[in-house]
């Protein structure tokens, strides 16, 4: 969900303006900013699963530190979405284990 | 490979700071950040300062922010961004990531001002999505503008999980509880005291026993601890919430200073293992400083003030200053200091800064 409207920071000013493709959905998204936050924004939590036990992992730091967020955009996998800028036109899997290169067909 | 005078490490408060006052004597510098975006964590700060009107009591961090980064755009500092350092080698030699490659930068005088990153806390169910730091949230909330959930507990009652806690508040999230292992609370009374009036309950002696659910956080269970920290059987209360934030401390990131050979001292007050430095913020590595929570954890003011003395102290040691100047300058950053390492939370402080610089003093 979105914090449109804020006490100290004030009205969102910014519009979504971009549209990203996750798992084959859709999602709007602002161009610039962190993948991880458009995810959030759409109510998506779950942005990988564990290599050996296929636990499902989130958002953890969102300083590029703990990798938990890691996906695979546009083809490469492990890019870490809390610091990686939204570009219109992406396009992101949950990442499985180790993940794959190459866009999922 | 590119050369610089002075190369600083990270563009948060302590990094910035430094570049203003080494740039404002004249040297040439160069700060490295891996982010997008300069400012470090102050950006996230929309709370009001504290301590006096010289440390910018009153206005809130993102502002002090905003200021830094016009003074270093004035005084001409080359900021890189999205600059990954990952190495720090003999003469100065510093390596770096950006954009998919590998760069060298060459430096007279290195500064490691990389700051520090939150702890976690094990428990089970701490791997679920919505388990995340109370920075990380506050990150979303106030950078991003987006709530990384709706019913929030907190578990933690140092500054940082009573002010993201209002912040939060302030996002639109609903928080439900703030519990605290210790017996009692461990930031400032005003701050516990704003999200009392706000509803928000605060449990003290007090964890999490377990996070519910299976792909996301459904709920937790807490449970009371007796005066030796053991959990009461029976005392456990359940929460439905969809986000749990960790306020449980940071450690400083000192990965670089470990590689460029600084020795360390362990100071659990200051956050761990830190790099010994002297009075000029100079460590054990001649040539490589320190400034900010690199150095042991603290708080941005103390951040900035430090940033500042290495700053003073590598354009000195360049030969920047004439005559007494360099040292009336330390000595009053040096009394700004001492001013905020002082009242019931910042003695501790004081007492182990203290014990960090005697460590570099019984080396010498």
């Amino acid at each position: 969900m979105r914090v449109l409207h804020h006490p100290i920071l004030g009205d969102e000013t910014r519009k979504t303006n971009a549209t990203i493709t996750v798992d084959g959905r859709e999602i709007p998204a602002i161009e610039g900013e962190p993948i991880a936050a458009a995810l959030l924004a759409a109510g998506i939590k779950k942005f990988r699963e564990t290599p050996k036990h296929h636990k499902p992992r989130g958002i953890f730091c969102a300083i590029g530190r703990c990798t938990d967020c890691v996906m695979i955009v546009d083809g490469v996998p492990n890019v870490r979405t809390c610091v990686t800028p939204v570009r219109d036109g992406m396009i992101i899997y949950t990442q499985k284990g180790l993940g794959k290169w190459g866009v999922e067909k | 490979m590119k050369n610089t005078e002075i190369a600083i490490i990270g563009a948060g408060p302590a990094g910035l700071s430094c570049a203003v006052e080494a740039a404002r004597a004249g040297a040439q510098v160069t700060v490295l950040d891996e982010n997008l975006k300069p400012g470090g964590q102050l950006f996230k700060q929309i709370h009001k300062f504290f301590g006096s009107r010289e440390h910018q009591a009153g206005i809130r961090g993102f502002r002090i922010g905003q200021n830094l980064l016009e003074e270093t755009e004035k005084l001409g500092v080359n900021v890189l961004l999205s600059a990954s350092v990952y190495g720090i080698y003999e003469d100065g030699l510093i390596a770096y990531i950006k954009d998919g490659r590998d760069h060298t930068l060459k430096a007279k005088k290195i500064v490691i001002a990389t700051g520090a990153s939150e702890n976690a806390l094990a428990f089970p169910g701490c791997t679920l999505p919505g388990v995340m730091g109370a920075g990380a949230a506050q990150t979303m909330i106030n950078v991003n503008r987006v709530l990384p959930g709706e019913k929030i507990l907190m578990v933690g009652s140092g500054n940082v999980g009573l002010i993201v806690s209002y912040q939060l508040l302030q996002a639109g999230a609903d928080v439900v509880a703030l519990i605290e292992a210790a017996p009692k609370i461990g930031g400032y009374g005003v701050h516990a005291a704003k999200i009392r009036r706000a509803g928000v309950p605060i449990y003290t002696s007090t964890t999490i026993k377990e996070v519910l659910g299976e792909e996301k956080v459904e709920g937790v269970v807490t449970v009371s601890l007796d005066e030796k920290w053991r959990p009461l059987e029976g005392s456990e209360k359940e929460f439905r919430v969809d986000t749990v934030c960790l306020a449980v401390g940071l450690s400083p990131l000192t990965e670089l200073a470990w590689m460029a050979g600084c020795e360390f001292t362990f100071i659990p007050a200051l956050g761990g293992h830190v790099p010994i430095h002297d009075s000029n913020m100079e460590t054990t590595v001649p040539g490589i400083y320190v400034a900010g929570d690199v150095t042991g954890v603290e708080e941005a003011s103390s951040a900035m003030e430090e940033g500042r003395l290495a700053g003073v102290a590598c354009a000195e040691s360049l030969g920047y200053f004439e005559g007494q100047k360099a040292l009336e300058l330390k000595q009053e950053i040096w009394r700004r200091l001492d001013a905020l390492r002082t009242g019931p939370f910042g003695e501790a402080r004081f007492r182990a800064k203290n014990e960090q610089l005697n460590a570099r003093r019984k080396l010498a």
